[in-house]
């Protein structure tokens, strides 16, 4: 499928979904209990979790009792409007260092999607004419070195690699080192899995990132933790432990092309203000794009 | 895992202990907070509204408020729910009779099916059996070099097929070679896909068609929110699942998805992913979970554990003693020993009775030396006082502090806390669930009242325990 039959696959999906799965919120009529009742469900089931939940219906609730909304359809386009003014454009831009490399740390969980995550940016980056590099800093896992750099032949950009078990400091400092004397723009690198809950690898995160930015002052430019989009209320823990180790500076939420809706990120930008910058939408290496409030807003609300 | 729910819950016992009277609203008020808990650990809603329904009408009907004890009415009623929630379940595999069992697995992208196909194999492996794994993941990069690598850390060989993209084919395949190297159990590893994928869910129909699994386990990623229970539900509508397998359970994640996976899908949780290493793979007990949850303990993983640091026969010879009572004071401390060198002993201490709820109050100081005074203490008594305790009286006890070296009240504070445990296990062993719950929530409660075993070195030597205690609080400062 090109480019442009993929986005309307995907918009005509999600609109179905809105269509036919807004329940009594679909319905035309005036806001009731009973509607704020099904609102609350509906948030909830997407992941929004209890406070945010409740925040979010108190804001209705108030809109609603002070006359500016009155009728179910208006929910959706109030909720809508909220949002967007919590996430500013600049939320979504790319942190670029003013001359030489840009470094990009990717950090997550295991399995959260970060590898594939590396090569959709890389694809993306490339195609807006940047040189990039990728440094593989998962000597961890059986074969994730491989993976990376079945994803860099893809791509077709140069890997900075070592064994298996070596020094992931080492490997990002390498690969920052080729970035200089190539006079390459974009460094990016792929990370080990790894839970919030263990510190000795939280800590070995911290050393990646202590390690770049001695070779490249400034860097990482940007820290992106990748979450999957079917993760629940324990996404506010994993961005807080992250972010006491490593400078956090935005989220790319993957695997939102399945039935998850991934809606705990409005409580962490609400929280911690971390924004969510791009979204995983497929294995593939287009599958990426850039976070759209409205239209995140929207899926909250659609079935499937 | 659990800590957060069990702390909310022991809130609520506790509140419902304070009141003289509990009347229908306060019940329904408090549990509007249960729900909050519940949905904070990502319970799904309509599990969590159902749940609390359910409390709440059986609590009404069981007429809590007129009985002595309400709260402990209500740890029942919430255990048994919870209980019910994830139960029942078999958490052991049928092999079947005639070889190789086929397993097939099956969940999301990263979920964790490679690692936990390994474990399983491992776990095999420990019942005695000769797995094979089947790399039918064509289609991450490097999918296949991972399970290879993993066999060979196991020593389980692998099926793989490099040239071809068709995994109903290397299945069938990998089925056939089970046959031929004479494996008791295959287990095959697919590709992840979204359950709305349809296309891929064919394909994944397709090989169950073809090779006939005898069990299918889907593998879900504990942290999972609200989505577990849709992808179940999608799943076993494509392929009949045997089981549901959670991962990451060792991360802090509240485990809204243990509580809500069975009763929306249907089905059970089967194991258990603890860790990233091969032997972390537990099998599923709701009891056991349940208890953890209410911050009860786990009696049944705690003796199993310690079963573990002793011969087989030392422990038939325990589990015979407790059930009939006679458990002996030197038996006790024995256990306290063998439970201190078998693995940390505050992982161990959660799952006590009670010590949950009291961990949260203080960091149990109990080492290698109140081991040493407690065992002073019985080595100051008679045989007939260490075979029937309850006879130590006022000059007895004064004896047998002076022989140990310890205070009066520390022999009465080990005494105590010794019956107590004694009754416990014999209650859980032999008696019926009523029974068990009661004899449970006693401990737990007296237990929370005061009768702790680190009672022992408060009294004594209080000032050294808060030493030791910040000791150790620096410590875990410094290494982080
Ligand atoms: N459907 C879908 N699948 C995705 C997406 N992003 C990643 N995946 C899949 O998720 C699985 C895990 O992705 P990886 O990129 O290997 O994840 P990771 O975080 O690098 O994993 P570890 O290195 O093992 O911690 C793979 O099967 C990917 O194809 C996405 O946006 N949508
Ligand atoms: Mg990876």
């Amino acid at each position: 499928m090109g480019l442009f039959d993929r986005f309307k696959s995907a918009l005509s999906k999600t609109r179905d979904k809105v269509a036919s799965g807004l329940g009594l919120l679909g319905l035309r009529k005036k806001i009731d209990e009973s509607v704020l009742a099904e609102l609350e469900h509906t948030l909830l089931a997407a992941d929004v979790g209890p406070a945010m939940t409740a925040k979010m219906l108190e804001d209705v609730r108030g809109a609603w009792t002070g006359g500016e909304i009155q009728e179910t359809t208006d929910i959706v386009p109030f909720l809508k409007r909220k949002v967007a003014s919590n996430w500013p454009a600049e939320d979504r831009e790319l942190k670029m260092a003013p001359s030489g490399p840009s470094v990009l740390l990717i950090a997550g969980i295991n399995g959260s999607g970060k590898t594939t995550s590396v090569a959709k940016l890389a694809r993306r980056l490339q195609s807006q004419g940047k040189k990039v590099i990728l440094g593989a800093c998962d000597t961890f896992r059986a074969a994730a070195i491989e993976q990376l750099s079945v994803w860099a032949k893809r791509c077709d950009v140069p890997l900075v690699r070592h064994k298996d078990g070596a020094d992931p400091g080492a490997v990002a400092y390498e690969a920052c080192d080729a970035a200089v004397s190539r006079g390459l723009d974009v460094v990016l690198i792929d990370t080990a899995g790894r839970l919030h809950t263990q510190d000795n690898l939280m800590r070995e995160l911290g050393k990646i990132q202590r390690v770049v930015n001695k070779r490249i002052p400034g860097a990482p430019h940007e820290v992106l933790l990748v979450l999957d989009a079917t993760i629940g209320q324990n996404a506010i823990r994993q961005a807080e432990m992250f972010r006491t180790h490593v400078n956090v500076t935005g989220i790319i939420l993957a695997k939102l092309d399945g039935s998850a809706k991934g809606g705990v990120v409005v409580g962490i930008r609400e929280m911690l203000g971390v924004p969510v910058k791009f979204i995983g939408v497929g294995e593939g290496l287009d599958d990426l794009e850039p976070f759209d409030p409205a239209a995140f807003v929207d899926a909250l609300f659609a079935t499937g | 895992m659990f800590e957060a729910l069990s702390d909310r819950f022991n809130t609520f016992f506790n509140r419902l202990r304070g009141r003289g009277r509990i009347t229908e609203a306060n019940i329904t008020e408090v549990m509007k907070e249960v729900r909050t808990a519940l949905l904070e650990a990502d319970v799904h809603v309509e599990v969590a509204d159902r749940f609390i329904e359910n409390v709440v009408t059986k609590a009404i009907g069981a007429e809590v408020m007129n009985t002595l004890h309400p709260e402990q009415v209500m740890v029942k009623i919430v255990h048994d729910e919870l209980v019910q929630l994830m139960g029942p379940v078999d958490s052991r595999i049928p092999f079947v009779s005639s070889p190789p069992t086929i397993i097939l697995m099956a969940g999301l992208q990263g979920s964790g099916k490679t690692t936990t196909c390994a474990k399983l194999a491992r776990y095999c492996q420990g019942k005695g059996k000769k797995p094979l794994l089947v790399a039918a993941d064509l289609k991450r990069p490097a999918a296949i070099d991972q399970l290879e690598i993993l066999g060979q850390q196991l020593g389980v060989p692998v099926h793989a097929e490099r040239d071809h993209q068709n995994p109903v084919r290397v299945c069938r395949n990998g089925v056939e070679q089970a046959r031929k190297i004479l494996a008791d159990v295959v287990i095959l590893d697919t590709a992840g896909r979204l359950a709305i994928d349809e296309e891929l869910m064919q394909e994944v129909a397709k090989v169950a068609q073809t090779v006939q699994p005898h069990q299918i386990y889907l593998v879900i990623d504990a942290m999972t929110g609200h989505d577990a229970v849709n992808t179940a539900k999608s799943f076993n509508e494509r392929l009949e699942l045997d089981g549901v397998i959670l991962t990451k359970f060792d991360s802090d994640t509240r485990g809204g998805a243990v509580l809500s996976v069975k009763q929306i899908s249907g089905k059970p949780i089967k194991f258990i992913g603890v860790g990233e290493k091969l032997d972390r793979l537990e099998e599923f007990h709701p009891d056991r979970i349940a208890g953890r949850i209410l911050g009860m303990g786990d009696i049944v993983s705690l003796v199993e554990k310690a079963q573990s640091a002793q011969s087989a026969a030392e422990a038939a010879e325990l589990q015979r003693k407790m059930e009939k009572g006679q458990l002996t004071l030197d038996d006790f401390i024995g256990q306290m020993d063998k439970m201190l060198k078998g693995s940390s002993m505050k992982e161990l201490l959660k799952m006590i009775p009670g010590m949950g709820r009291m961990m949260g109050e203080m960091d149990l100081g109990i080492d290698d030396a109140d081991i040493r005074r407690m065992r002073a203490i019985v080595e100051s008594m008679t045989p007939r006082e260490r075979k029937d305790p309850r006879i130590i009286d006022g000059s007895r006890r004064r004896r047998i502090a002076r022989g140990s070296g310890a205070a009066p009240d520390d022999v009465s504070g080990l005494v105590k806390q010794f019956l107590q445990a004694r009754d416990v296990t014999k209650a859980m062993a032999g008696m019926s669930m009523r029974d068990r719950m009661r004899s449970l929530t006693q401990f737990a409660n007296t237990a929370a009242a005061g009768g702790k075993i680190g009672k022992i070195k408060e009294s004594t030597t209080k000032k050294a325990f808060r030493h030791q205690r910040d000791r150790r609080k620096d410590r875990k400062r410094r290494s982080r």
